[in-house]
């Protein structure tokens, strides 16, 4: 009997992966079969790899570069200023309240539109009578462009015809949206939660309809009371959706509310709250401090790419055990 | 096994059915009154008889301030930039994933990492440098310039990948038995299959497309080339300081450039949540 040196299965080393990566030869490729051509691939990624180069690469690193200059006002080259543009930003005092109304802004949009919509989306699985009716009613305002929802809640808390300022002044309360800081705010926050809901309707309703019958039928049984089965056994349910919903939400309120905002304030900010990305495009364009909203971007950037990495991550885990 | 049906349940989904849509029935139904109604009476519920009228003023009249924009030229613009957008979007998207997915080749890995990366970063991040990257290749006032840079990002990509990887390897193999090749197999078999896809994708991409409107502010100075988007930032520029605001007509402006998304979605619901769903955004 010979001596067998007893050999441990080994994982790739590092450079054998590095390797792999760069020639593709993946061990789980997409497909079982696949065409070995070496030219045909190439025309077929090229579109979208050059307008990502251009218009996606070029720009970002362009970003991080002049976030380092200063640039001459008058048009005359520029200087390199190292991190002078990022500790100008942070320590401004008007940039840190800025950052704490978007943080404000981001959490009672995303807490408002995501329990509003979830309350709708139960109540519309339980209902039999008039359900289509329902759900048509309450996504249809998905379609509405941000700068339309905001032109709409312009007119609603129009100083001079504005159902809302009405309202308002039968309780004696003048409201000056447009001047007053938290009037302002408020309908911000309204009209963003309005234009949101129709989302976060779909996808838990669509979340909720994927319970199984069998699953529903065995809580009726075990859990007596509505609320009790809805939080044991509903909620659980739904988390993976409501952990995606809560990041889109994130992003929705820190992005895609800047039609709202330069609508609501008709282009004049003046002392109006704003977000972070409205400050980017106000010290960008109108102030021409190209490098100081350059470093905003940036730190924006890395905002934004952690929620990414985050909802990715999770997505994954959701594709293994789900 | 049957619930009971609660009035309150009811109650609670007409509350929230009015709170949506009760502001669009108010701009549509003030759309149709003068200004001056509007004025001193507030927002209708009802509609009144001003509105051919208005309408007609709205997409006929020369604005802006050269006198060449009309509501009808914002209308086609938009819907240019809806269309091309999710058209761009699709064919674009299809052939990359088809790439990944159905060839062995060098360098995929890296190549999906750099279009996958583009997820991570909207546009409005990066709106300065990118507008800076259209003036220096002189794509201002173009419709290249208006729907090229928002198809740099992988959404439609990342959804075919998926759908192209859940399509049976049988349908290869009997393909290649056939003797089709590469580009045959794709027009002739995959894209037919994708049919359904391709309709949901374009739903949401159109009203991605057609309610844009950071990206077309900045890129188009030419009247000639605005959208209703944009149109709704010249009525606000007017606002300030004018004694009766032109509330109908402002109205009518959100009512055009809302009613076709809206149609989109109320006439192909079931596809459209299809394309919500599973594109995840």
């Amino acid at each position: 009997m010979t001596d067998t040196p007893m050999t441990l299965p080994q994982s790739p080393g590092l450079m054998a992966r590095l390797r792999g990566f760069w020639e593709g030869s993946s061990r789980n490729p997409a497909k079982r079969v696949q065409f070995d051509r070496p030219l045909t691939p190439w025309l077929f990624v090229l579109p979208q790899l050059l307008i990502v180069a251009i218009f996606f690469y070029w720009p970002s690193v362009q970003a991080v570069t002049s976030s380092f200059y200063l640039e001459d006002p008058f048009g005359f080259g520029s200087t390199f200023v190292g991190m002078d543009n990022y500790t100008d930003a942070i320590s401004s005092r008007e940039y840190r309240r800025i950052a704490g109304f978007t943080a404000f802004f981001a959490v009672m949009v995303t807490g408002l539109s995501l329990s509003i919509g979830l309350l709708l989306a139960v109540k519309a699985d339980k209902v039999i009578r008039g359900a289509s009716a329902y759900k048509t009613a309450l996504i249809a305002v998905y379609a509405i462009a941000p700068p339309v929802s905001g032109l709409i809640g312009m007119m609603f808390f129009d100083m001079h015809m504005g159902p809302f300022t009405e309202m308002a002044a039968w309780f004696g309360y003048e409201m000056k949206v447009g001047i007053n800081y938290n009037d302002t705010a408020f309908a911000l926050i309204l009209v963003a939660v309005w234009k949101q809901i129709p989302y976060n309707f779909i996808f838990f309703l669509s979340g909720l309809q994927s319970v199984p019958v069998s699953v529903r039928e065995a809580a009726l049984i075990d859990a007596r009371s509505g609320w009790r089965r809805f939080k044991d056994i509903v909620l659980p349910l739904l988390a993976p959706t409501a952990f995606f919903l809560l990041i889109i939400n994130i992003t929705y309120s820190l992005f895609d509310t800047f039609a709202i905002i330069d609508v609501m304030v008709k282009d004049k900010p003046a002392n109006n709250p704003m977000t972070l990305v409205y400050k980017v495009y106000l010290d960008g364009f109108k102030g021409n401090d190209i490098g100081g909203s350059s470093a905003q971007s940036v730190i924006l950037m890395v905002v934004v790419a952690a929620l990414t990495v985050a909802q990715f991550r999770f997505l994954e885990r959701r594709v293994h055990y789900g | 096994m049957m619930q009971r049906i609660k009035p309150f349940d009811h109650l609670i989904l007409i509350l929230g059915a009015l709170f949506l849509c009760m502001p669009v029935v108010m701009a549509f139904a003030s759309s149709t009154h003068t200004a001056i109604d509007i004025h001193s009476n507030g927002l209708y519920v009802m509609p009144g008889s001003n509105g051919a009228e208005t309408y007609t003023k709205v997409l006929t009249k020369r604005g802006g301030f050269t006198g060449e924009v009309t509501g009808l030229t914002m209308l086609m613009n938009s819907m240019i930039l809806g269309v091309g957008f999710a058209v761009g979007k699709i064919v674009l998207s299809m052939m990359a994933a088809y790439a990944l997915v159905y060839f062995r080749f060098r360098f995929a890995t890296p190549i999906f990492w750099v279009i996958f990366t583009t997820l991570l970063l909207p546009l409005e991040v990066r709106i300065m440098p990118s507008y800076q990257v259209m003036s220096e290749l002189k794509l201002l006032n173009t419709y290249q310039g208006l729907i090229v840079p928002l198809l740099a990002s992988a959404t439609g990509t990342f959804f075919f990948r998926q759908f192209f990887k859940s399509v049976p390897d049988e349908l290869l193999e009997a393909a290649r038995i056939d003797g089709a090749g590469p580009v045959k197999f794709f027009i002739d078999i995959l894209v037919p299959l994708s049919r359904t896809m391709m309709a949901a994708i374009f739903i949401i991409m159109f009203i991605y497309g057609w309610n844009q409107y950071l990206w077309p502010m900045l890129m188009t100075t030419d009247e000639s080339f605005f959208t209703l988007m944009r149109g709704i930032k010249t009525i606000l520029q007017v606002w300030v300081g004018s004694q009766i605001p032109d509330y109908n007509e402002a109205f009518a402006l959100a009512v055009l450039a809302m009613v076709p998304p809206l149609v989109v979605v109320l006439v192909f619901q079931r596809m459209f949540i299809k394309g919500l769903t599973e594109s995840d955004k």
